[in-house]
């Protein structure tokens, strides 16, 4: 499709933005640009029919199944998106005084209150603006704890191997060296290289459980127990908690602060680069290190962001919590753990577990075998799915499986498009010993094919060229 | 491709050619298969320090990316800086294409020669 730019004609307007209603400032000529920006000139009508377009080339959780491990793309029900677009939310603004603000107060208490009760911690913020930030703040908190005691020889922070990317990039951001331990060969903490890992050096470890692979760390209990007696912090990656959420508690496995991505286990739409929300949780004796705002709860407050972060997703966390309650948010965790169990099942004999035992919200096929047979990678799978309406697993994640496809198929999904997915897979599986050919080229019927994705890397095009600018510029990157 | 005699490998999938003081370091036709096609490279500096068996890089493919573990320990006295623009020539000629060089110091990593680093490869297959 053509670009909004390409679309263009001089000329052509509509009346989108209301009329101003306050008098034009005069900016100084030294600020003005010397040249009009090049926007696009368009009706309403082409301006409508360009985004319905752009809607029609994507998929998201609306248009079918999306089975995207490790991202928990759920479906989030209607009611979260019409609180959060109630006028008492939108139209507030932080500064305004208390009396107006009440409302929006009481949310943010509240949704910390059930928000500590199912985390197992004693306070929370919700300044980070999305998890690797709540990352960032959580492990400020356990900097801060060992800097306040005197206690700055702790500079390591130990991160097992299958960990999410952003752990270890944490760890560094917040000054500490990254230590990187293998996992054992069922995927979980391998204690031996934990306990060769501890020492008067530990600041702490992050942790997620259940870990990447879609496993519960049956031995969390050691494993806390043991950074504990080094004298190190526990920091819980909440990227998995739609597996456990109302079922067993972070802070009763050990864990001293905890992140959750609220836009993925409490129902805000993602994967469209937000805004999210990294809920930062910890126990009592943290407590004095956690940001807030300076503004909203007094001077002296170090703040991670402004205010009191992005409070309409905490609207909506808000709102999926009171409307499952206490029952129904350990059901969705159940049952997203027996749908990942059910579709690993009906899968299984075909591609095949990296890890063959009962998993939690998600599972990971490895492919290593098949594609040594075939020729036919993870990829290739990935590619083929697209064409039966299916969002692709995650891809070649986490590192510690080759060939690896990570499924999480949510607790929304009903067991007539787990069966039917399963037998997509089956049909790839067999299509793919007789005709490889027609599987390296997937997809065949999406809007778009394989694109070059190596060209893509090396030589990105990522802006709009004018027709001037094409010759000139443009050739350089071909 | 045949793995060539004449190097030593680590298990991280780099090789290094060892003359008198000097270490040249790149990694294995192995390493660039599983790899994929490699699309960036992070170098490390001229005067840098390497040290066995810790990263002094990483390369990215459309899959993945990977640390560059030194083999060696030394200052790292050459950079192949040729391969910012054109990572893929590691991909093209993965014992040509040379990544860095270092004057050692200390201890080397256990280094494997070719049929031991062959063995390895069949055993992750």
């Amino acid at each position: 499709m053509k670009l909004i730019f390409e679309k263009s004609v001089p000329g052509r307007h509509c009346d989108l933005l209301g009329k101003c209603d306050v008098a034009a400032a005069e900016l100084p000529q030294k600020y003005l640009r010397a040249t009009p920006p090049e926007l696009p000139e368009l009706s309403e009508v082409d301006v409508s029919r360009h985004y319905t377009e752009l809607n029609q080339h994507v998929h998201g959780v609306n248009c079918g199944f999306y089975p995207l491990g490790s991202c928990t793309m759920k479906y989030n029900p209607r009611v979260d998106e019409e609180m959060a677009a109630l006028p008492g939310f939108t139209a507030v603004h932080p500064l305004a005084p208390e009396a107006h603000t009440r409302g929006c107060r009481a949310v943010l208490d509240t949704a910390a209150q059930y928000l500590c009760e199912i985390s197992g911690m004693d306070a929370m913020t919700f300044q980070p603006a999305a998890g690797a930030h709540g990352e960032f703040t959580g492990v400020l908190l356990i900097k801060q704890y060992h800097d306040a005691r005197g206690d700055t020889a702790r500079r390591k922070i130990i991160v097992p191997d299958s960990a999410h990317g952003t752990n270890p990039a944490t760890a560094a951001m917040c000054g500490f060296e990254v230590v990187n331990i293998p996992s054992a060969p069922d995927g979980c903490v391998d204690l031996d290289a934990l306990k060769a890992a501890l020492g008067e050096d530990t600041a702490g470890l992050m942790l997620t459980n259940p870990n990447t692979v879609g496993i519960f760390d049956e031995n969390i209990l050691e494993i806390t127990k043991l950074v504990h007696e080094a004298g190190g912090l526990c920091y819980y990656d909440g990227a998995n908690l739609n597996a456990v959420m109302g079922v067993v508690r972070p802070g009763d496995m050990g864990f001293d602060c905890i992140h959750m991505n609220l836009h993925k286990t409490f129902a805000t739409p993602h994967g469209g680069g937000g805004p999210g929300a990294g809920a930062v949780g910890c126990k009592e004796f943290l407590k004095p290190y956690l940001p807030a705002s300076a503004l909203m709860d007094g001077a002296g407050k170090k703040q991670v962001r402004a205010f009191a972060g992005n409070f309409l997703v905490v609207v909506r966390a808000l709102t999926y919590l009171m409307t499952l309650g206490c029952e129904g948010v350990p059901e969705a965790a159940k049952n997203a753990v027996l749908n990942a169990n059910y579709l690993m099942q009906r899968v299984k004999g075909t591609f095949e577990p990296a890890f063959d035992r009962i998993c939690m919200h998600e599972f990971v096929l490895d492919l290593s075998e098949y594609k040594k047979e075939t020729g036919v990678s993870a990829l290739d799978v990935a590619k083929s799915l697209i064409d039966y309406g299916m969002h692709p697993p995650t891809m070649y994640f986490p590192l510690i499986v080759h060939e690896a496809l990570m499924l999480e198929p949510t607790e929304t999904e009903s067991k007539q498009t787990l069966d039917w997915a399963a037998d997509v897979f089956r049909k790839l599986y067999a299509l793919g010993k007789t005709d490889s050919e027609t599987m390296h080229a997937a997809p065949h019927h999406a809007q778009i094919g394989r694109p070059d994705e190596v060209k893509a890397a090396r030589n990105p095009i990522v802006r709009w060229y004018n027709d001037s600018e094409t010759e000139t510029v443009r050739g350089a990157g071909n | 491709m045949a793995t060539p005699n004449e190097l030593k490998y680590t298990s991280t999938h780099e090789w290094a050619k060892i003359e008198g003081n000097t270490a040249t370091i790149g990694i294995s036709d192995h390493a660039q298969q599983a790899l994929g096609d490699l699309v960036f490279i992070n170098l490390p500096q001229e005067g840098d320090e390497a040290v066995a068996g810790e990263a002094f890089g990483d390369l990215e493919s459309v899959k993945a990316v990977s640390d560059l573990i030194s083999p060696v320990s030394g200052t790292i006295c050459a950079v192949n800086e040729a391969l910012l623009d054109a990572p893929e020539m590691l991909n093209e000629d993965p014992y040509g294409a040379w990544i860095i060089k270092v004057e050692m110091s200390g201890e080397t990593e256990e280094l494997l020669d070719a049929a031991a680093y062959d063995a390895l490869c069949e055993q992750e297959g």
